[in-house]
């Protein structure tokens, strides 16, 4: 990873984007300094002068590992929070439906709410084409080798899309259930999708993310009748490894359930502009009052 | 395989460190790694020998303590330790548990010449 910026070095794109200029040099010294072919131990990074004396010391940092991403993670939030942005990361296995689910709100919902989209994706830009095709605009990030989108990627393409105030910023992110729970992108809210086609079973089997999530999903309810997915068992699971989580049963093929994510996101959506002044409003009003 | 991140994050934090402490090697890491934080100890320290090669930390050697997870019975209304999050409360055997503890990911200390 870079230690510049904190990119990781040629793995990770963000499209339209040539990113990475600066140098990745180690330069790094040993101790002892031996310039001038003299090895002058009182030189040494601990400045240790006792003859014999060991430089090795220990230093207490206490620090998170995920503390740099974390920092970004911040600096996002803050972002959305002085525009009035919503910010959703969506989150699932692959092939839970998460491209469709997410078209079809688009479609719906895009005439009402302005929206953006960041596509997480180990390869290939197919779901931000499948987005573009909606009219809304989007921007692919591919991942490379990694399994997550991080905040520092996500702050890249913001700026990249450049969103209008009191919109709404949809983060598709990478499809893998363990990863992504650990990475903060500076979102409001985590929304997992489960399909019933993957079992009832899954918020117990990968619970950190059904944990870390903070709306579930419940997609393809129109194949109930097929499957023998027990919904209520499935409920179950879920509050198991979060008490709080809100379940709503949807199907992005029929249309069923949809409408009370839209009013889920509406309502995510009017809590995010509490506070919020637009800019354009306040200086329409000065100009009134003038 | 999100432990090698977390490792690349590791050797950021260092190199910061050693620009702020002055040093320029790093031979030991104490890593405090939480039972409830997704990391498999083994693939950080398969991830950490590859991600520290030719850097300040080259050859140093990962120390990983394990913490416990903890959390709050809100019927027993008391501290229990759990495995894993979806976990019934020891005692009473509900499901009503805030996690506490136990999923943290944190550098403690380093020994650095």
């Amino acid at each position: 990873m870079c230690t510049v910026c904190g990119c990781g070095e040629g793995e990770s794109r963000i499209e339209g984007e040539n990113h990475h200029s600066h140098d990745h040099e180690y330069n790094h010294q040993h101790s002892p300094t031996s310039d001038d072919n003299t090895h002058h131990y009182g030189h040494g990074p601990a400045h240790a002068h006792a003859p014999g004396m060991n430089q090795s010391r220990m230093v207490q940092i206490e620090q998170d590992i995920l503390g740099k991403n974390n920092e970004y993670a911040n600096t996002n939030r803050s972002l959305f929070a002085s525009k009035g942005i919503l910010a959703l990361n969506l989150v699932s296995s692959p092939g839970s439906g998460k491209t469709s689910l997410l078209t079809r709100t688009l479609q719906d919902m895009k005439d009402n709410i302005p929206m953006t989209v960041i596509e997480g994706d180990q390869e290939t830009s197919q779901d931000a084409n499948r987005i573009r095709a909606t009219g809304v605009a989007a921007i692919q990030i591919n991942t490379g080798k990694g399994c997550h989108l991080d905040a520092h990627q996500v702050g890249h393409a913001v700026k990249h899309l450049s969103p209008q105030d009191a919109s709404v910023i949809m983060i598709e992110n990478v499809g893998n259930l363990v990863c992504p729970a650990a990475f903060d992108l500076g979102e409001a809210y985590k929304v997992a999708i489960l399909s019933i086609t993957e079992g009832e079973d899954k918020p117990i089997k990968y619970p950190d993310m059904f944990h870390a999530a903070d709306l579930l999903l419940l997609n393809k309810i129109d194949l109930l009748p097929h499957l023998d997915f027990d919904v209520l068992k499935c409920i179950e699971y879920a509050q198991r490894v979060k008490p709080g989580i809100q379940i709503l049963k949807v199907s992005a093929k029929t249309g069923e359930g949809m409408s009370d994510w839209y009013q889920w996101i509406r309502l995510a959506h009017q809590t995010r502009l509490i506070g919020h002044y637009p800019q354009k409003q306040s200086t329409k009003i000065v100009k009134e009052a003038v | 395989m999100h432990e090698m991140s977390l490792c690349e994050g590791v050797l950021q934090v260092l190199e910061t460190e050693a620009k702020k402490q002055s040093f320029s090697k790093v031979k030991t890491v104490w890593l405090e790694i939480g039972n409830l934080s997704s990391v498999e100890p083994e693939a950080m320290l398969f991830s950490f020998d590859v991600v520290s090669r030719n850097t300040l930390a080259d050859g140093a050697k990962l120390n990983i303590i394990n913490i416990p997870g903890n959390a709050w019975c809100m019927q027993c209304a008391r501290k229990v330790l759990v495995k894993q999050r979806y976990d019934e409360c020891p005692e009473c055997g509900s499901y009503q548990l805030q996690v506490t503890g136990g999923d943290e990911m944190r550098i403690k200390e380093l020994e650095v010449e």
